[in-house]
């Protein structure tokens, strides 16, 4: 396993990716291809309603075309901690599905306030949920750990103020 | 372990309709904490929680819960239960708490679902 976390000038960005998947990895994010399938669903701010409702929306698109139920457990865990970590720390975004023929690329974008240390955003344990959130029983501060345990490929850009952008690809 | 004998040991009261009390549940996970449920649940798993919000009906259409039983007497709301019986997922409450659920149901065979 990579585990790799490198500061550029501006934007802090964290890439992890299971190791046998290198390549295909990389080969994706170069050519970045656009799929048959997308979906798109806004993600609002500490609306714990209908957060959870997209990712349920990729899990049964995936479930119809013939995913197996261990790869779609995966994507429906990494995709749901996502879209609850939008909800519960950004100003809101939106998340956007591209369903390829091998692999899902999920990508959650939100309209900041950034994450400050994303190494440490990623130990389990870590959280910086609010009551509010907490009492829903969120904030266990394995959100991320349990994206990353869960995919393929995990990217990371964010920083303190700024808009954060979080990548998940999952082969099937 | 059959529904019945779950409802029986846990003095429980179901919430959603015409539950199949012969169901067999294979095992069981006890949680509020939604990451750990998450990580936790690979299997058909009955839950126990004292989470009553929407979420936790969210979380069944992400793993795969043989239903939930809402510990120390915590009663869902009415769109809650709605949520579950369009799912077709059973719902029950019981007013002993986590920890006496949990050694009861261990006590009588029902096992730790895989994690």
């Amino acid at each position: 396993m990579q585990d790799c976390a490198a500061v550029r000038s501006d934007m802090a960005e964290y890439w992890n990716i299971e190791s046998g998947h290198e390549e295909a990895i990389m080969t994706f994010f170069d050519n970045r291809p656009v799929a048959d399938v997308v979906l798109e669903s806004e993600i609002t701010e500490k609306d714990f309603v209908t957060s959870g409702r997209g990712s349920a929306d990729v899990k049964n698109t995936l479930k119809r075309l013939g995913i197996g139920p261990e790869i779609l457990r995966r994507v429906a865990v990494a995709s749901y901690e996502a879209e609850i970590n939008v909800a519960a720390h950004s100003n809101g975004g939106k998340m956007e599905s591209s369903i390829f023929d091998d692999m899902i690329h999920l990508r959650f974008t939100d309209r900041g306030p950034g994450i400050a240390n994303i190494e440490q955003a990623m130990v389990p344990g870590y959280s910086t949920a609010d009551d509010l959130v907490r009492e829903m029983g969120f904030g266990a501060g394995l959100g991320l750990p349990n994206i990353k345990k869960n995919s393929d490929a995990l990217h990371i850009v964010s920083d303190y103020g700024k808009p954060t952008m979080v990548e998940i690809v999952i082969f099937y | 372990m059959t529904l019945n004998e779950i409802i029986t040991l846990l003095e429980g009261e179901v919430l959603t309709p015409s539950p199949d009390l012969d169901a067999q549940i294979p095992c069981a996970f006890a949680s509020d904490l939604i990451s750990d449920i998450l990580m936790c649940t690979k299997e058909p798993t009955l839950l126990l929680t004292g989470l009553t919000n929407t979420q936790v009906i969210r979380l069944s259409d992400m793993i795969d819960l043989s239903g939930i039983v809402f510990v120390r007497g915590k009663k869902p709301s009415q769109e809650l239960i709605e949520m579950a019986e369009e799912r077709n997922l059973l719902l029950m409450m019981t007013k002993m708490t986590m920890y006496r659920s949990s050694g009861l149901l261990y006590n009588a065979g029902l096992r730790s679902c895989k994690i």
